[in-house]
C-alpha cells in the first residue's frame, strides 16, 4: 500500500482545484493538461520503462477516439460502453502494431518509423473512409447526462479525466514494482544481455506496447467525449505523437510521475507565450521543441531527475556527514 | 503531389503514351525524392538515426530559395550555388553544437534532438511567415519541352538531370577525397577511425553539413514549380524515409534508384486510384519494406 501514498496525495491535492478555482478557462487548462498527461503515461510505459520510443502514438489515441465516437454515433451504443471499446480496440492496435514491428526486430530509429508510417496511414485512411466521417469528421451529439459520459460542469470532466490519470498512474506503479517490470526495464538496459538471461524480450515489448497503447486510447476517448468532435488531423495528427513522448521526456523518462510534470511544465509555458505575445502561430510547439532539446542536453533525466539531483545537492551541501549518508540511501 | 498536368498528346484516355509520360513525371519528380533521400541517407550511413529535423530543413531551405528570389530577385537555379554550402554550414554547426553535445553518442536522445529541432524550425518559420503558401513566377515555369510523343516542362527536365550531376559528384567526393574516405571510415568502423586519427565528431558534421546541403539544392530545384509554406517539406521527407528504408539505409545508389522508382509508383497509383490512396500506397510500401526486408534493397544488414 505505500506505494500508492505519493499518487494518493498528488491526485487528492489535485482533486482540491475546482474548490478554488472555478473559472472555466483554468478548469479549461488543466483538462487538457491532464490529457496530454494520460497520453504521455501511455508513451512512458513502453518508451520509458522499455526503451521503445513510438514516433506514432497518434494511432492509438485516434483509434480510442474514432472508435467511441463511431459506436455511439453510428451504434447507438452507449458513451460508457463506448469509452471501454474505444480502449480495448487501442490495445488491439497496438498489439497489431507491436506485434508486427518486434516479430521483424525494428529497434531504435527503424521503430521510430514504423509507428510514424503506421500513424500516416491510419490518418489518410481516416480521412477518406466514410465511416470515419472522411474529411468532415464526426460530431457526438450533445447531450448532457452523466449516462453519456458528458456533464453539465468543467469540474466534472475535471474528475473524470483526474480519475483516469490516477488509474494510469497506479498502472504504472504496479508494472515499475512488478516482475514484469524488471524484465521491461533489463530489455531497455540491454535487449541482448535479457534475452541471454532468459527474458522473452519480444512478449515483455509487446506486453508494454498493448497497455501503453491502451492508457493513449483512453486519452483519445477523453478527447471525443470533452470536444465531443474528432477528425483525421485531430485524431491520427502528428501533435498528439509529438505530445505524448514529449511530456514524459521532459517530466522524467521512466518516471511514474514524469508525464504530469511535463504536461504541467510545457502546457504552463505555452500558455504563457500565448499570453505574452497574443496567440501567435507556432510559439508554443516552437517552446516545445526547445525545451525538448534543452531538456536531452541539460536534464536527461528530466524535471524528476534534475529534482532529485538538486535534493542530492542541496543534502550534500547542509547537512552532517551521517545524515548526508542517510539522506544518500533514503 | 508535383503534377502540373503536361499537355497530352493525344484525347484517348487510356492510351499508352498518357501512361508513359504519366511515368516520365514520376521519374522527374523521382529524382527530387532521390536528392532529398540521398541527404537523408548520408546521415544514417554515418550516424545512423533518422534526422527527424529533415523536413523542417527542407522548408527551411524553401524559404531561403523564395526570399533570396522575391527580395534579391536571384534566379533559384543561381541562388543553389550558394544556398548549398550556406546549408552545410547551417547542416555543419546543427550537428556540431546542438545535436552532437546534446545527444552524447546516444541513439535515442539523437532522435529527440533532432525531432525537436524539426519542431522548433517548423514553427518558427510558422511564426514568422504564417502558413501562407507563396509560389515563384518565373519566365520559364510553364515553357515544356517537345519531345515528339509528350511534353515535359523544361524545369523539371532541368532538376531530373542535376539530380543525377549532384549524386555523381557526391559519388566521386566519398570515392576520391580524404574527407569522403574518412567518413565511410567512421561510417564502418567508429572506433577504429578514431584510433586512426580521424576527428569523429568533425566527421559527424561534415555528413549532417553534406545532407543538409543536398536539401537545399533540392529545394532550389523543386521551387519553380512547386509551393513554399512552413510545413510544405513534411510531405517530401516521409516519402523520403521510404526511399531510404526501400534503397537501404546508408546507400547512396539505393536512395537514387528508390527515389525514382517511388516517383514512377506514386505517379502510376494517382492516375489509377487518385490522389490520397496513391500515397497510401506509399506508405504501404514503407511498412512491407521494414518489416519483411529492414535492409532494403541495396543495404547492408540492419
Amino acid at each position: 500500500m505505500k506505494t500508492f501514498v505519493p499518487i494518493a496525495v498528488v491526485v487528492a491535492a489535485l482533486a482540491l482545484v475546482p474548490a478554488f478555482v472555478d473559472s472555466n478557462v483554468v478548469l479549461n487548462f488543466l483538462i487538457v493538461t491532464l490529457m496530454v498527461a494520460l497520453a504521455g503515461q501511455g508513451w512512458n510505459i513502453l518508451g520509458g520503462y522499455g526503451g521503445q520510443y513510438s514516433f506514432g502514438h497518434a494511432a492509438f489515441f485516434g483509434t480510442g477516439a474514432y472508435m467511441t465516437a463511431i459506436l455511439q454515433v453510428r451504434c447507438g451504443v452507449n458513451a460508457w460502453i463506448g469509452f471501454a471499446c474505444g480502449v480495448a480496440a487501442g490495445a488491439i492496435a497496438g498489439a497489431i502494431i507491436g506485434g508486427l514491428a518486434f516479430r521483424a526486430g525494428l529497434r531504435s530509429s527503424y521503430f521510430a518509423l514504423v509507428t510514424l508510417a503506421f500513424a500516416e496511414v491510419l490518418r489518410i485512411l481516416a480521412s477518406v473512409t466514410p465511416v470515419t466521417g472522411a474529411g468532415v469528421g464526426i460530431l457526438i451529439n450533445l447531450d448532457l447526462r452523466a449516462v453519456s459520459f458528458q456533464f453539465q460542469s468543467r469540474a466534472m470532466f475535471y474528475f473524470a479525466i483526474l480519475a483516469l490519470v490516477a488509474i494510469s498512474l497506479a498502472v504504472t506503479q504496479l508494472i515499475e514494482r512488478s516482475r514484469f517490470g524488471a524484465w521491461l526495464i533489463a530489455v531497455r538496459e540491454n535487449e541482448d544481455a535479457a534475452q541471454a538471461l532468459g527474458v522473452d524480450a519480444f512478449r515483455v515489448k509487446l506486453g508494454a506496447m498493448i497497455v501503453s497503447a491502451a492508457i493513449t486510447a483512453a486519452a483519445g476517448c477523453f478527447y471525443a467525449q470533452y470536444f465531443l468532435f474528432i477528425d483525421a488531423g485531430i485524431g491520427y495528427g502528428t501533435w498528439i505523437s509529438i505530445e505524448a513522448l514529449l511530456t514524459p521526456i521532459i517530466g522524467g523518462v521512466g518516471a511514474a510521475f514524469g508525464p504530469l510534470l511535463g504536461a504541467l511544465m510545457v502546457k504552463s509555458l505555452g500558455e504563457t507565450a500565448k499570453l505574452i505575445t497574443g496567440d501567435a502561430p507556432g510559439l508554443d510547439l516552437m517552446i516545445y521543441g526547445a525545451v525538448l532539446v534543452l531538456v536531452i542536453r541539460f536534464a536527461p533525466r528530466g524535471l524528476v531527475g534534475a529534482l532529485a539531483d538538486m535534493r542530492e545537492y542541496l543534502a550534500r551541501r547542509f547537512l552532517s556527514p551521517r545524515k548526508r549518508a542517510l539522506a544518500a540511501h533514503g | 503531389m508535383l503534377d502540373c498536368a503536361p499537355p497530352l498528346a493525344t484525347d484517348d484516355v487510356l492510351s499508352p503514351l498518357i501512361l508513359i509520360t504519366a511515368a516520365l513525371n514520376g521519374l522527374m519528380t523521382g529524382s527530387i525524392y532521390a536528392l532529398v533521400a540521398l541527404g537523408l541517407t548520408l546521415i544514417y550511413g554515418v550516424l545512423h538515426i533518422i534526422n527527424f529535423a529533415h523536413g523542417a530543413l527542407l522548408s527551411a531551405a524553401l524559404f531561403a530559395a523564395f526570399l533570396v528570389w522575391q527580395k534579391l530577385g536571384i534566379d533559384p537555379y543561381l541562388a543553389a550555388v550558394f544556398l548549398a554550402p550556406t546549408f552545410f554550414a547551417l547542416g555543419y554547426a546543427l550537428q556540431r553544437f546542438i545535436v552532437g553535445p546534446a545527444s552524447r553518442g546516444d541513439d535515442r536522445n539523437m532522435l529527440l534532438v533532432t525531432l525537436g529541432l524539426g519542431v522548433l524550425i517548423e514553427n518558427a518559420l510558422l511564426y514568422e511567415f504564417h502558413a501562407d503558401t507563396r509560389t515563384v513566377e518565373l519566365a520559364y515555369g510553364f515553357k515544356t519541352i517537345d519531345f515528339g510523343f509528350t511534353f515535359l516542362a523544361v524545369s523539371r527536365v532541368i532538376s531530373f538531370a542535376a539530380v543525377f550531376a549532384v549524386t555523381l559528384v557526391l559519388w566521386a567526393f566519398m570515392r576520391l577525397t580524404d574527407t569522403g574516405k574518412a567518413i565511410r571510415a567512421v561510417a564502418v568502423e567508429k572506433l577504429g577511425a578514431e584510433l586512426a586519427g580521424i576527428d569523429v565528431a568533425h566527421v559527424y558534421a561534415i555528413a549532417f553539413g553534406i545532407g543538409t546541403a543536398c536539401i537545399a539544392v533540392a529545394a532550389c530545384l523543386l521551387i519553380p514549380n512547386y509551393y513554399v509554406n512552413p510545413s510544405a517539406g513534411n510531405a517530401f521527407v516521409l516519402i523520403a524515409f521510404t526511399v531510404v528504408v526501400l534503397g537501404g539505409m546508408g546507400s547512396v545508389l539505393g536512395a537514387l534508384i528508390g527515389g525514382l522508382l517511388i516517383g514512377v509508383v506514386e505517379s502510376l497509383g494517382g492516375f489509377f486510384f487518385g490522389e490520397s490512396l496513391g500515397q497510401i500506397g506509399i506508405f504501404l510500401i514503407f511498412i512491407v519494406v521494414l518489416l519483411v526486408r529492414p535492409r532494403g534493397l541495396f543495404g547492408a544488414s540492419a
